[in-house]
């Protein structure tokens, strides 16, 4: 599969998304003394996935933050280090606890490069679990993206394979304005990848063409890009040819991958675990519509989770509400056939 | 009045110099305050807010901070603050006027006074959102071993009742962060008193809550302000951790030119609290102690008015933003939701 990459070395290691984070904060740490990790356990446990074990001892807790619990001004107050200098990355321990943030990241980090006319600026990551399929119940399984891609300003990632990670966390790390991380928890131990060696950045705003196809453009992110190219590789057995394509990035968004890929195969079906209404899907079926509508051949569709409040801590519940890759594969077959 | 020099005055290492200073301050507060509502009663501009009755609180706050150094967190009711750590009048124009060449870009309400030559964080209107900026700013003074800097960080009585407040002053405590929190309580938010707002109207006493020095003062009083500020400020300054600040003063104005307080509080109430006006008192003082004669007092006020009607035609002169500027400092360089 194709990363791209602004600096590629010949070495490379065997990694999970949980070892491509650490790894990527690590080696940020070690090279840049800006960075501040604050958030809720990250110092003595090391974060509840293990993704900052050790770091307090190597990098001190002046660097390596246990803070009280408070998401507002976790977020806030690395919002302060960042408009003096500092480059903090913060942590919501989960997505689904980051409403109380919502006011430091929507109404001032996003904002404050705005509204002070450039004299402040606001280079600050704030890193997430989120996502379901993990029986995390109704409160640690959401999907936030939708809540916050609204919003100008704020840039938001949403990587699925351990390379992106790294290069989208070191592009997060490196820009120069607020960039919320999001991490699927299902995807931390179960995606494996190789990671190329070495510091190397991959540009937010490009998604990234997995599996070529002339049939049909399957759009998603997060876990569901994996279900969705199991899907459309299983199909190709039946002769059916499916492009995938991984957002990566939610904001900004990768208009010309995905109007060249519409163009090619005139059929466009999104996907992706948060629910319908105002999702990200919303938006690309909105592009899509007012740039290249006679370039279709199909109605746009979008196979997302249903409009509930959350998923449900039953397996029945949370398996009703969950995508797979068999109902992805059956949606695929009904826009090709159409 | 003959002149005498009297032991009531307590002047808490204040040169006649500075002591004129404070004063002047408090005058220009006022004369600036005035031609906001003015220009608003003219239809020049949409929106006023004045600091009457902050004026000795915020002229001694701000002789207690060190320019070049200290950083301010301050809040919009914050003028004689902004003035005071070395805003000029002109700046304030340009904001009132919503000009181009204002720090913000005319793109915020007047009173969102932000520079970041002369220390002050940008803030939004967003009550109690800048207090964990300004914590984080005093982190990273710490951070980066700066002794001899401190954040000083204001905000109204009805802000304290915030989860940010509260979190912020609990996160500087636990890192002994160099902060001065400095609340103005001027008994009133809007149109909600004090005793709406908590049942335990002393502020300074959440101070123990939070394990860091607490203290009340009469800010209605220039120099025991600046004493106060001093102290804290110096403890913060050389690590000795954040201390929480409540100045009593009082809202004399409406809340802004939005605003009709005798909806919501008496004439009587106002008046009784205009009696401890702080700009007639220490004028009084200043004259009764020899430190100003009543001919220097008049010659400050007309060089208050002199230098405010410069600032204003000065600033009203400038052009606006244009309307391109509009789509400038979303991201660092052009930008487009689709790339
Ligand atoms: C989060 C938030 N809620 C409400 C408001 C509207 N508002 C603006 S000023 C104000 C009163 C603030 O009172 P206080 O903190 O005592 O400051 P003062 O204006 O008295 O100096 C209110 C409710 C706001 N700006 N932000
Ligand atoms: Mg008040």
């Amino acid at each position: 599969m194709a990363v791209t990459t602004s600096k590629m070395t010949a070495s490379s290691q065997t990694m999970n998304n949980v070892e491509a984070v650490r790894a990527t904060l690590y080696e940020a740490l070690k090279n840049d003394d800006r960075i501040i990790i604050l958030g809720e356990d990250v110092g003595a446990r090391g974060n509840v996935f293990l993704i900052t074990k050790d770091f307090i001892d190597e990098f001190g807790p002046q660097r390596i933050i246990d803070t009280p619990i408070a998401e507002a001004s976790i977020v806030g107050i690395a919002v302060g280090m960042a408009m003096e200098g500092l480059r903090p990355i913060a942590e919501i321990q989960f997505a689904d606890f980051i409403y109380p943030s919502f006011n430091q990241i929507v109404g001032e980090a996003a904002k404050t490069r705005y509204r002070s006319n450039g004299e402040y600026t606001c280079p600050l990551v704030i890193r997430t679990p989120y996502g379901g399929g993990v029986r995390g119940a109704l409160s640690h399984s959401v999907s936030v993206e939708a809540l916050f891609y609204h919003v100008p300003g704020l840039k938001i990632v949403a990587p699925a394979f351990p390379a992106d990670v790294k290069g989208l966390l070191n592009a997060a790390i490196d820009d120069p304005d607020p960039v919320l991380f999001l991490e699927h928890k299902k995807t931390y131990r179960l995606i494996k990848g190789e990671v190329p060696s070495g510091h190397y950045t991959i540009p937010i705003g490009k998604a990234n063409v997995l599996k070529e196809g002339t049939q049909l453009s399957v759009v998603s992110y997060g876990l569901y890009v994996h279900w969705a190219l199991e899907a459309a590789r299983a199909l190709e057995g039946d002769g059916l040819s499916v492009e995938v394509i991984d957002l990566r990035s939610i904001r900004p968004m990768d208009r010309t991958t995905i109007l060249n890929s519409v163009e090619k195969t005139r059929k466009l079906l999104i996907i992706h675990e948060d629910n319908k209404f105002g999702g990200i899907g919303a938006e690309i079926s909105a592009m899509v519509a007012e740039e290249a509508l006679f370039n279709l051949d199909a109605p746009i569709r979008r196979l997302c989770a249903p409009d509930v409040p959350a998923m449900g801590y039953a397996e029945t519940l949370e398996h009703e509400f969950m995508s797979s890759p068999e109902k992805m594969a059956k949606a695929m077959r009904e826009m090709v056939a159409f | 009045m003959a002149v005498r020099t009297t032991t009531a005055f307590e002047r808490r290492g204040l040169s006649d110099e500075q002591l004129r200073q404070l004063f002047r301050n408090m005058l220009l507060q006022r004369q600036l305050d005035n031609r906001g509502f003015q220009l608003n009663r003219q239809g020049k501009v949409p929106f006023a807010l004045g600091s009457e009755g902050h004026e000795a609180l915020q002229a001694g706050a701000a002789m207690a901070f060190e320019r070049g150094k200290d950083l301010l967190a301050p809040y919009y009711r914050d003028l004689g603050l902004c003035l005071g750590v070395g805003l000029t009048p002109y700046e304030i124009m340009l904001s009132i006027f919503a000009r181009e060449a204002d720090h913000n870009g005319g793109r915020q309400f007047p009173n969102h006074y932000s520079s970041k030559a002369t220390g002050i964080l940008s803030f939004s209107s967003v009550l109690a959102a800048h207090i964990p900026h300004a914590v984080g700013a005093a982190y990273a003074i710490q951070y980066r071993n700066e002794s001899g800097r401190a954040v000083l960080c204001t905000n109204g009585d009805g802000t304290t009742s915030e989860g940010e407040w509260h979190e912020s002053l609990n996160f500087a405590a636990v890192h002994k962060l160099p902060i001065v929190f400095l609340v103005e309580n001027n008994l009133w938010a809007i149109s909600t008193p004090i005793e709406k707002q908590m049942a335990q109207p002393e502020i300074w006493k959440r101070a123990v809550g939070y394990g860091m020095p607490g203290k009340r003062f009469n800010g209605f009083d220039p120099v025991e302000t600046y004493a106060c500020v001093k102290e804290a400020l110096e403890r913060a300054r050389s690590g000795g951790g954040p201390t929480l600040l409540e100045g009593m003063c009082y809202r004399f104005l409406a809340h802004s030119t939005d605003d009709n307080d005798m909806t919501y509080r008496t004439k009587d109430e106002v008046t009784e609290h205009r009696k401890s006006d702080p700009v007639p008192r220490f004028e009084a003082k200043l004259v009764e102690a020899g430190i100003m004669s009543e001919a220097d007092v008049a010659a400050m006020k007309k060089d208050v008015l002199r230098e405010t009607n410069e600032a204003t035609d000065r600033a009203e002169a400038m052009p606006f933003p244009k309307a391109e500027d509009l789509y400038t400092h979303v991201y660092e360089g052009a930008w487009q939701p689709w790339q």
